[in-house]
């Protein structure tokens, strides 16, 4: 074999390990979607009626709401879940099993590899189920076509990556799994400084280009346009270049990590 | 990303050294604090090799250098006929290793950790079930393989720890304190696979805090401390380092134990357990000397032991700046 082959198989090993933990104990990952849910409920049903005065000029009902808020939920749902993945990293680096992987000749990158791709397909499959809760108490698309529903699709794959990244440097860069959860705390927080719950042109001025220029809002108008029609303008490229942008910027700083000698 | 993988054959100048683990002048300091101050090691191939030391002297530290964890600051170092600076790839396809603290996966079953690592050895399907059933049947881990290893008790957890490390049958076995929380039954068991490793011609390099582990198990054994190899040899020519030979007599008379005190000329008196020693190599002649000795002055004593030096008196000797703490009770041998 080649070593790109052994590569893809070592990675492939770890990430079977990964979803095997997560298969095995399911309620990790099942309470990470709590929050997102509870906010998407609590938002509706009870303060729905004087959240859903802030949107479209006013006079917009329930059903408006949940189609507001929806696309934030979702992409809450992702800075949820790789919270998830931080603490996750940070128990499994102070594990002895990991200075066992590093004195086997297994490919090098495939324990980080493998915590990746597997909180990616995490945060896909979390993001299934908080849509589901929402179809189910009434968020429709409206006539999103095949490509638009890809494009969600993608971006919330992408967005999933980017913050994945991000949260695996956090989960090596903490001494233990308290630490990681609070360094990680601010990827749900985002969400509510963002056009998730409100939009963010009816938030103070001062505080406008916070909310408008954070990871979240961009990602959040993107969806809200492909799945609901309303314009995307430059947020587009913005979500995007987020994205990119967090992707390098965690990969280097996690792998950095991870090739220096453990303590 | 991190270096890839390397092809795993033997490579160098062409022929098979017969030296498995060589270190000269291997140097690591943590900061400020000096761990190893210059290390030379030679262990050939086929060989058990013992590093003792105090706590905090290094052994956990070599093993990791050794087995390619952390990098020296200095040093020349092959394992396997591999630099280990230049190639760890290579060293580590030709290492297992079994560190000080437990590497298992706990939220998996026993088989599981088995089987992973057989799939991390490339081991095609069948071959990793066989590997990881034999291995399993042998550290007596057949009934826990299906369980959550975060249930087994330390014993099961190191059992284990040592079976997955055998999975990819590795040349060269570190083996970092491995009967450390042991029962005597285990531990036992332990020393015969160990002593099974070597008969199948496996180099093992093992760290202990159990002396008479590196007497029962190592052909050569290093006594590390302050970060310098203070002796080396085989068990017997480390005893010879110390004194230590004596021979002890104990009394429950106290006339007979004063008159012998008084009889006797170069004894170390111990009036409260009314018992003396008598420097000896213990041999049949001195031993003889002293029961004459013993008859002419007409006294008897209750209980005569010998004793030889043991590696606990190496050990003391050499790792405590040659302050011997007092052993009041030590058993014949
Ligand atoms: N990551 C680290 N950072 C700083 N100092 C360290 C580190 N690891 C070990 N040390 C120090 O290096 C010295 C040697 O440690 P090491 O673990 O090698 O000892 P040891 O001989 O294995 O001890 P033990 O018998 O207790 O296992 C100790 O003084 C320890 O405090
Ligand atoms: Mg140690």
């Amino acid at each position: 074999m080649n070593s790109l082959s052994l590569a893809v198989r070592d990675s492939h090993t770890m990430l079977r390990r990964n979803l095997l933990h997560a298969w095995r104990y399911p309620s990790a990952t099942l309470n990470l979607l709590l929050t997102p849910i509870m906010m998407l409920l609590l938002f509706v049903y009870i303060f729905g009626d004087v959240m859903s005065a802030g949107i479209a000029g006013g006079g917009a009902d329930r059903s408006d709401y949940i189609a507001y808020i929806v696309p934030g939920i979702l992409l809450m749902t992702v800075g949820s879940t790789v919270i998830g993945a931080a603490v996750y990293v940070s128990m499994d680096m102070t594990e002895g099993l990991i200075a066992r992987f590093r004195t086997m000749a297994v490919y090098r990158g495939s324990v980080v590899v493998g915590h990746v791709v597997g909180s990616v397909l995490q945060s896909v499959a979390s993001v299934v189920l908080v849509g589901a809760v929402g179809v189910a108490i009434g968020f429709r698309s409206t006539d999103a076509t095949a490509l638009e529903w890809l494009a969600a699709f993608g971006l919330i794959a992408l967005f999933a990556l980017a913050l994945t990244w991000i949260a695996v440097g956090m989960g090596m860069a903490s001494p233990n799994p308290e630490a990681a959860s609070n360094m990680a705390m601010p990827l749900i927080l985002l969400p509510l400084i963002s056009s998730a719950f409100i939009p963010a042109g009816t938030m103070p001025g001062w505080f406008r280009p916070i909310a408008e220029y954070q990871p979240f809002t961009p990602a959040i108008e993107t969806l809200r346009g492909l799945l609901l029609g309303t314009e995307i303008g430059h947020n587009g490229w913005l979500a995007l270049a987020w994205c990119v942008g967090l992707i390098a910027l965690g990969y280097r700083w996690s792998t950095a990590q991870f090739n220096r000698d453990p303590m | 990303m991190p270096s890839s993988v390397m092809p795993t054959s033997r490579q160098g100048d062409g022929h098979l050294s017969t030296t498995a683990i060589s270190a000269v002048g291997l140097r690591k300091s943590y900061g400020e604090k000096l761990v190893l101050d210059g290390i030379d090691l030679h262990i050939p191939a086929g060989s058990v090799f013992a590093l003792l030391g105090p706590n905090g002297a290094g052994k956990t530290t070599a093993v990791k250098i050794l087995s390619t964890l952390i990098a020296a600051d200095a040093g020349e170092l092959h394992v396997g006929g591999h630099d280990v600076a230049a190639d760890p790839q290579a060293v580590r396809a030709a290492i297992g290793v079994t560190g000080q603290f437990s590497a298992v996966d706990g939220l998996i079953t026993g088989e599981e950790n088995m089987l992973l690592m057989a799939d991390l050895h490339h081991l095609c399907k069948r071959e990793g079930r066989r590997v990881a059933a034999e291995l399993l049947e042998r550290f007596d881990l057949v009934d826990a393989a299906k369980k959550p290893v975060s249930t087994y008790s330390g014993g099961m957890k190191r059992r284990l720890d040592l079976a997955m490390t055998l999975v990819g049958s590795p040349r060269i076995i570190f083996l970092d304190e491995p009967t450390t929380g042991l029962d005597p039954r285990s531990r036992h068991n332990m020393w015969a696979i160990i002593r099974g490793l070597v008969s199948d011609g496996v180099t093992v390099f093992l760290t202990t805090q159990y002396l008479d582990e590196a007497d029962e198990l190592a052909d050569r054994i290093a006594v590390l401390n302050d970060g310098k190899i203070v002796a080396e040899g085989t068990a017997e020519e480390l005893k010879r380092l110390v004194p230590g030979g004596h021979v002890r007599l104990r009394f429950t008379d106290p006339t007979a134990y004063q008159s012998a005190a008084d009889a006797l000329r170069e004894v170390t008196r111990d009036d409260q357990a009314l018992s003396l020693s008598i420097p000896s190599d213990g041999s049949q002649r001195e031993l003889r000397s002293i029961l004459d000795w013993l008859d002419s002055v007409g006294v008897e004593a209750d209980e005569l032991t010998v004793h030889t030096p043991d590696l606990d008196d190496v050990f003391f000797a050499l790792t405590s700046g040659g302050n011997v703490p007092h052993q009041p009770q030590k058993d014949a041998r």
